[in-house]
């Protein structure tokens, strides 16, 4: 008896079809993940210890961001708006 | 041994250690097979797609220490997806139904397939670049002969039969591994 062969080609071909890359931008954002993690602790931090700084980040949290150099992702912003209204 | 050929286990065990080169090539690796379960197998629309794969990297990175069994990465990224997927259309659906009533039709055999995709796919990072690159381009990015060979500064003609050498040596690769 024959057998078949595991991996012909056109299989090889569909396997290989079905893996598309994902947009890059996606892969650089989970990419990012740690840093972004970092940063959002970084800055929970901060307005932990400086009441001053956190009632900037409640009154407007981009602008306060941005007053300080930071440049979180969308999704950076969210989890601090989760984390800031938590607290 | 560099990033691509480390072994997902000890790939978890760099990353709990916080190496980022290595969360990184994690992310590389498990990518296409996060996206096209939720493209491909769940039928996604492209930005729920975009917050089932963020979040699932996300809770990933936050959980990799209760991950009790670091070869299972792959089986624990898998059902993570596709659980992310069941909760995304049931968030749009108003009626109560089953986590089965909301999968697609033949959403097993898709993950099936997606399953010896990825096996395929880690095969292929083993093989010399420029089979990767080519196979890569051909297969999985769908571009022509031409695009190819202007891409890779290699005359037109000859990209089939590169293409034919580089399926064998993909073929061999995977009957090494499951002779």
């Amino acid at each position: 008896m024959t057998r078949t062969p595991p991996f012909d080609e056109e299989r090889l071909a569909q396997f290989l079809r079905a893996l598309p890359p994902a947009p890059e931008a996606w892969v650089e954002a989970a990419r990012e993940l740690p840093l972004a993690r970092t940063e959002l602790d970084e800055i929970v931090a901060r307005a932990e210890a400086d009441a001053a700084f956190r009632a900037a980040l409640v009154a407007d949290l981009e602008a306060a961001l941005a007053r300080e150099g930071y440049e979180p992702s969308e999704r950076t912003l969210d989890e601090l708006r989760e984390r800031l209204a938590s607290e | 041994m560099s990033l691509v050929s480390l072994p997902d286990a000890q790939l978890v065990a760099r990353c709990r250690a916080g190496d980022q080169a290595a969360w990184a090539e994690l992310v590389n690796r498990f990518s296409r097979y996060v996206y096209a379960i939720a493209v491909h197998a769940f039928r996604l629309s492209e930005h729920d797609a975009e917050d089932v794969f963020q979040e699932c990297f996300a809770r990933v990175y936050q959980n990799l220490d209760r991950l009790r069994d670091d070869q299972a990465l792959r089986p624990w990224i898998g059902q993570l997806t596709r659980r992310l997927c069941i909760d995304r259309l049931r968030l749009a659906s108003r009626e109560q139904v089953t986590d089965e009533e909301l999968e697609p039709p033949g959403v097993e055999d898709s993950l099936s397939t997606l399953d010896e995709a990825l096996t395929v796919h880690e095969a292929l990072a083993v093989l010399p670049e420029n089979c990767q690159e080519i196979l890569d381009r051909f297969f999985a990015r769908d571009e022509s002969y031409r695009d190819i060979g202007d891409a890779l500064g290699l005359p037109s003609g000859t990209i089939a039969s590169r293409i034919s050498r580089c399926l064998s040596k993909l073929r061999s690769e995977l009957e090494g591994r499951n002779p």
